[in-house]
């Protein structure tokens, strides 16, 4: 919301200066977004008379004129056309910046005439795109004088950020009140004196509403008016409009916007020339459109509220006028529509046709009943004055009165809601100034408190409190600390809230990178990943590659490492630890710790060579992450088994009981990759976190006792052949199950395939320790226990010992 | 006699010390000590001396023997030295050459500053609560006193999923605010918690991105007031951005779920291009806070007769970019290898209040 200082001060008495102003502004809740002072900013710039003005002897397009500045007399070279002897334009000496190109202007020597300053157009003042010529100033501007305020544009421009909730400060005399409220000077009194018309209007006003619609809009005041002589506003009108950023159109149009942002209070003009009567507020019919004032044609439907005549709609309620009944500077007779519409249709009715405007902006945050007919007011005495001509009495449909809010509240809320104390006394004020109407009820400490008309917002007590307490000031507010709860801090993070740093901080000890990728990605990828459901399709994207949930967190990852491949990053090793979706209800999110590896598991080095990384890579960051966040690895099934995406034969699945999976890992489908244009291969896995089951609660932290033995322990090795498609981990299970109480440990450390062995055979060569409990193992024992294990193995996997 | 036992000595022990390494060393050991050397066959040789002799001769035998054995150690010890120190000086490396590698991850920035979050907040009683991304329309706006017309709700801001089969519709939640009144729903009060999460709107630009992280915090009983969010905010400023004091500034403003609410900024100053918190004259905007709304405990079940208190949200992006001097949120979520391991932490850096949140 802008305005300008002239204008604030029309209706604040104020004495105060513009910073203090501004400062308070924000204070109070209308947050200063910016102030623009242009007298400051144009202060180099000053009238000047060009005495002379010359044909430059070396350029048929430059003059040299000599340029008294009311201090000094300067030459000056301008390109100009119309720079001629006698005008008086706009000088800026050496030094200074040219607002509109941004140069330094600096004492110059063009063509053999030397040139110091210039005589600027309002291209190069940044006032306008006009560059045709310099600015001509009227004869009698003194000479010196600043341009800024000759121009009148030595106003400072204000603007404010106006929350959604005061719409009563989307005009200047709601800003003025609050500020006067807070101390900043006093309101003017409003001069809405009733015009009396001097005819009935031929244009009678109808709400045409079925009992459902009555609320699209409840008041209807309107006013004829002819005898007009519309055309360009006064000075003082077109430049408050143009400080605010409007384009001034003529008299009866800029009236319209002027009350609108001087008394929040929307208005709209017909040429009532136009108009087939009566004026009717109704909803529109399906099929009938309206070219409105934008030049735009617009469907309308059965939810929308239209102003129309005979011919049909010409205007939408609230929105925008219609072209047909447009006034223009031809316009004789005019009516002057002030009206109520509905706040949520106003906005529904803009939302779906795409129009912003500034009577939308203010209709669809509920305008000020209680000003439909002050503002017609205001609005016929600037129409007589401007374009002189005669009103009619007015007419109206309905009625702007609605029933007043009334909220009990209890001063002492003040205190116990904010913590600062603020005086009865004062606090009746702070209402009193901001227009509530405050009355005692039922005893001490009870107020029962009226809300202006222009305070639709107003809700509760907490509301009422509000009120006080940012006209008091926020500042009154003390820091005090929250009680504690405990003299020594309890852990904020339940045990399954720890697991994802857990599981992240074990990652990046792997030498892993932690990404955060979007939650989205494109659907035709998410299908990839066992996605693309309807359900986690977003219904307006900001694009196709963002429209769909992730049913996995490797898509993301694998078009991240596209990225830095792309960038000659060969090897990539990322992670990242977020959500992935499987339904849009609370259980179809889970947590994942998902990563993927690429490339060489390090630089080339002069001592060692890296290795390409396999999916035991993957495999192994799987159990960093399992044992990081306290998973029963020693209980994992695991089994060559994993979705589509990993490569069939390389790939697994890691399983607590048939059901439960807590991770998958292996190398990327290479189809996979190639759909998402990523050159692989490429490892990942994908560990859920949540299918990890908690640990029991523990009353107490010991642990079990440890029973070792200091006699040595003995290793003995074991190489195996059995048929190819047996895993190792069949045979690692079987050995440490031969006997639990020695073996302690056992191993893969070989694995063989080729000469020696039969074909669909392999050697699996292990080792595993035994360790005594009460005497050294004899070898009679060892052999025992190696005997067993040979049984236990040859047993489950029909393995014989290597000969 | 004693006279050639004495040149025989002294011949010996020369020869001791002129060996030139062990090898010959040991050879001239067997040819004096062992059992046919030079001392031996005079030892065997006494027997045939004369009695009177004998003794003398034995004594000085055994003295030289001795004396040659102790010079043959000490001959071999220093011996050993000198071939180990010519080893050692034929065995040195380049120790400029690199190191074997350990390659080095790093943890993101925002789960550094979610640690550090948690961390602070824990110390002042509270517990981290979360909850879906995926949130119905009442979590996330009717129950936050968020009415249909909000411009909040409309299109441009939201991201919408389709609705549910019940009619509700689904949006991506817009603020980690949902989990406020999920948690106020499920569990009676007082409540003092932080809500981090990832929160989502349809916006993308030089400073927005369509997905960012908020930390949102919840604090409800009997008698908090607004001095209490004063004072629990400056304390997370002065302990997340490490300084002794942040000047801090209240100013109302409007959010449908807390009355009075109020926007804060903290006091900050640019010096030699970096961004100093806590100190100057300049303001910079950190967070939306209030009272919560009365509406907002009736919708969650909670008498706000009796129970009141306060409700923030802050950006963890946008906190962790004033406190390391990050530019670009964008870069946040890019996967940038360089970007990562500049501005990624080492994981045993984890953050506590005993030891600091950061280095």
């Amino acid at each position: 919301m802008k305005f300008t200082l002239s204008w604030l001060k029309d209706h604040l008495a104020t004495d105060a200066a513009l910073t203090e102003i501004t400062d308070k502004l924000t204070a109070i809740g209308l947050e200063l977004e910016a102030v623009a002072d242009r007298a400051a900013d144009l202060a180099p710039f000053t009238v000047a008379h060009v005495i002379e003005a010359r044909q430059h002897p070396n350029a048929d397009r430059l003059r040299v004129c000599l340029v008294d500045t009311g201090t000094a007399q300067v030459q000056v070279v301008c390109g100009a056309p119309n720079a001629r002897t006698g005008m008086k334009g706009v000088f800026a000496p050496s030094g200074t910046t040219i607002p509109g190109t941004g140069l330094l202007l600096k004492p110059s020597n063009i063509r053999g005439e030397a040139s110091n300053g210039m005589l600027c157009s309002e291209r190069e003042m940044g006032l306008s795109d006009e560059h045709d010529g310099i600015i001509e100033l009227a004869e009698d501007a003194p000479l010196g004088a600043p341009f800024a305020r000759v121009a009148g544009l030595d106003d400072p421009v204000i603007d404010i950020n106006v929350t959604p909730n005061r719409q009563d400060c989307l005009g200047v005399r709601g800003i003025a009140r609050d500020l006067a409220a807070a101390g900043l000077g006093a309101l003017k009194p409003l001069d809405a004196t009733v015009v009396e018309g001097s005819y009935d209007s031929p244009l009678a006003v109808e709400l045409d509403f079925e009992a459902d619609f009555a609320a699209a809009c409840s008041c209807f005041l309107g006013r004829h008016f002819r005898g007009l002589t519309n055309g360009p506003s006064p000075e003082w009108l077109r430049r408050r409009l143009l400080a605010i950023g409007l384009r001034p159109i003529s008299a009866l149009v800029d009236i319209t916007n002027y009350v609108t942002y001087d008394l929040g209070r929307p208005l709209h003009v017909f040429d009532a020339a136009k108009v087939n009567g009566p004026v009717q507020a109704r909803m529109a019919r399906t099929g009938e459109t309206l070219l409105a004032l934008d030049g735009k044609e617009y469907p309308l439907d059965g939810e929308i509220t239209v102003i129309a005549d005979r011919n049909g709609p010409e205007s939408i309620g609230g929105v925008m006028g219609g072209a047909a009944s447009g006034c223009t500077e031809a316009t004789t007779e005019m009516f002057l529509e002030a009206a109520l519409f509905d706040p949520h249709r106003t906005a529904a009715t803009g939302r779906r046709l795409g129009i912003e405007s500034d009577a939308r902006y203010r209709f669809e945050r509920g305008v000020d009943p209680a000003m439909v007919r002050p503002g017609l007011e205001i609005a016929t005495r600037l129409v007589l004055r401007m374009c002189g001509g005669e009103t009619s009495h007015t007419v109206l449909a309905g009625t702007p009165d609605g029933p007043a809010k009334v909220v009990d509240f209890r001063p002492a809320r003040v205190t116990e809601l904010i913590g600062i104390d603020v005086a009865a006394a004062e606090q009746r004020t702070i209402l009193s100034d901001l227009g509530f109407g405050v009355a005692e009820s039922g005893g001490a400490g009870h107020w029962r408190v009226t809300a202006p008309t222009w305070r639709s917002d107003i809700d509760g007590e907490a509301d009422i409190v509000e009120e006080v307490a940012r006209i008091a000031g926020f500042d009154r507010i003390q820091s005090t600390p929250l009680p504690r709860l405990s003299v020594t801090a309890k852990p904020a993070l339940a045990t399954a809230q720890r697991r994802p740093a857990q599981a992240k901080r074990a990652l990046a000890v792997r030498g892993m990178m932690e990404c955060v990728t979007w939650s989205f990605m494109p659907r035709r990828f998410a299908a990839l990943f066992g996605g693309g459901r309807d359900d986690l399709q977003l219904a307006n994207p900001i694009s196709s590659e963002l429209d769909a949930m992730r049913p996995s967190l490797l898509g993301n990852l694998i078009l991240a490492a596209g990225r830095n491949v792309d960038r000659g990053h060969d090897d990539v090793a990322l992670f990242e630890v977020g959500p992935q979706y499987s339904d849009p209800t609370p259980k179809g999110q889970a947590l994942a710790a998902t990563g993927l590896r690429r490339g060489r598991n390090g630089r080339r080095h002069w001592a060692e060579s890296p290795r390409m990384v396999d999916a035991y890579d993957a495999k192994a960051d799987v159990l960093a992450v399992l044992d990081a966040i306290g998973a029963p690895t020693a209980s994992l099934q695991i089994a060559s088994e994993a979705p589509a995406w990993y490569h069939p034969g390389r790939s697994g699945v890691l399983r607590l009981g048939p059901k439960n999976i807590l991770a998958v890992f292996g190398e990327l489908h290479p189809r996979v990759l190639d759909r998402l244009d990523v050159t692989g291969p490429m490892v990942g896995f994908e560990v859920l976190i949540e299918n990890a089951p908690l640990p029991k609660a523990r009353a107490s932290r010991n642990r079990a006792e440890l029973l070792v033995s200091d006699l040595p322990s003995v290793q003995r090795d074991f190489a195996f052949v059995v048929d190819q498609a047996t895993t190792a981990d069949a045979i690692l299970r079987a050995a440490r199950g031969a006997d639990k109480a020695f073996i302690t440990e056992v191993n893969v450390f070989d694995v063989y395939t080729g000469q020696g062995i039969g074909d669909g055979k392999k050697s699996v060569a292990i080792t595993a320790r035994l360790e005594p409990k009460d005497s050294t193992l004899t070898d009679r024992e060892i052999d025992a226990i190696a005997a067993k294990i040979v049984a236990a193995v040859g047993k489950a996997t029909g393995a014989v010992l290597r000969g | 006699m004693t006279t050639d036992i004495d040149a025989l000595r002294d011949e010996l022990l020369a020869e001791v010390a002129g060996a030139a390494d062990i090898a010959g060393l040991e050879a001239i050991r067997i040819a004096t000590l062992g059992k046919k050397g030079r001392i031996t066959a005079q030892m065997k040789g006494l027997g045939q001396r004369p009695p009177e002799e004998r003794r003398e001769a034995g004594a000085s035998l055994n003295q030289v023997k001795d004396l040659l054995a102790e010079a043959i150690e000490a001959r071999r010890l220093s011996l050993h030295e000198a071939e180990l120190a010519a080893r050692l000086a034929s065995e040195g490396i380049d120790v400029t050459l690199p190191i074997r590698q350990q390659p080095q991850g790093r943890i993101h920035p925002v789960s550094q500053v979610l640690d550090e979050i948690a961390a602070i907040f824990a110390d002042m009683g509270f517990t981290i609560a979360e909850g879906p991304d995926i949130e119905d329309d009442f979590h996330n706006f009717t129950a936050l006193n968020i009415p249909p017309e909000h411009p909040a709700r409309q299109m441009q801001d939201t991201f919408y999923l389709p609705p549910r089969d019940d009619g509700m519709p689904m949006v991506l939640r817009t603020h980690t605010s949902p989990v406020q009144i999920r948690t106020m729903r499920n569990s009676p009060p007082p409540h003092r918690i932080v809500i981090p999460g990832r929160t989502y709107r349809s916006d993308s630009d030089q400073t927005h991105t369509p997905m960012f992280h908020q930390v949102e915090g919840l604090v409800i009983g009997r008698d908090i007031h607004m001095g209490h969010l004063k004072g629990t905010l400056e304390a997370f400023c002065q302990a997340f951005f490490e300084v002794d004091n942040v000047r801090m500034r209240f100013r109302p403003s409007y959010f449908p779920f807390t009355e009075p609410s109020a926007e804060v900024d903290i006091g900050c100053s640019y010096q030699d291009g970096a961004l100093r918190i806590g100190e100057g004259d300049g303001w910079l905007e950190i967070l939306g806070c209030g009272m919560v709304n009365p509406r907002v405990l009736e919708a969650c079940g909670v008498d706000p007769g009796e129970w009141q208190g306060f409700a923030w949200g802050m950006g963890i992006d946008r906190i962790a970019m004033l406190k390391y001097g990050i530019p670009d949120l964008r870069a946040f979520f890019d996967c940038d290898l360089r970007w990562l391991h500049h501005y990624g932490f080492v994981p045993l850096d984890v953050p506590t209040l005993s030891g600091g949140l950061s280095r």
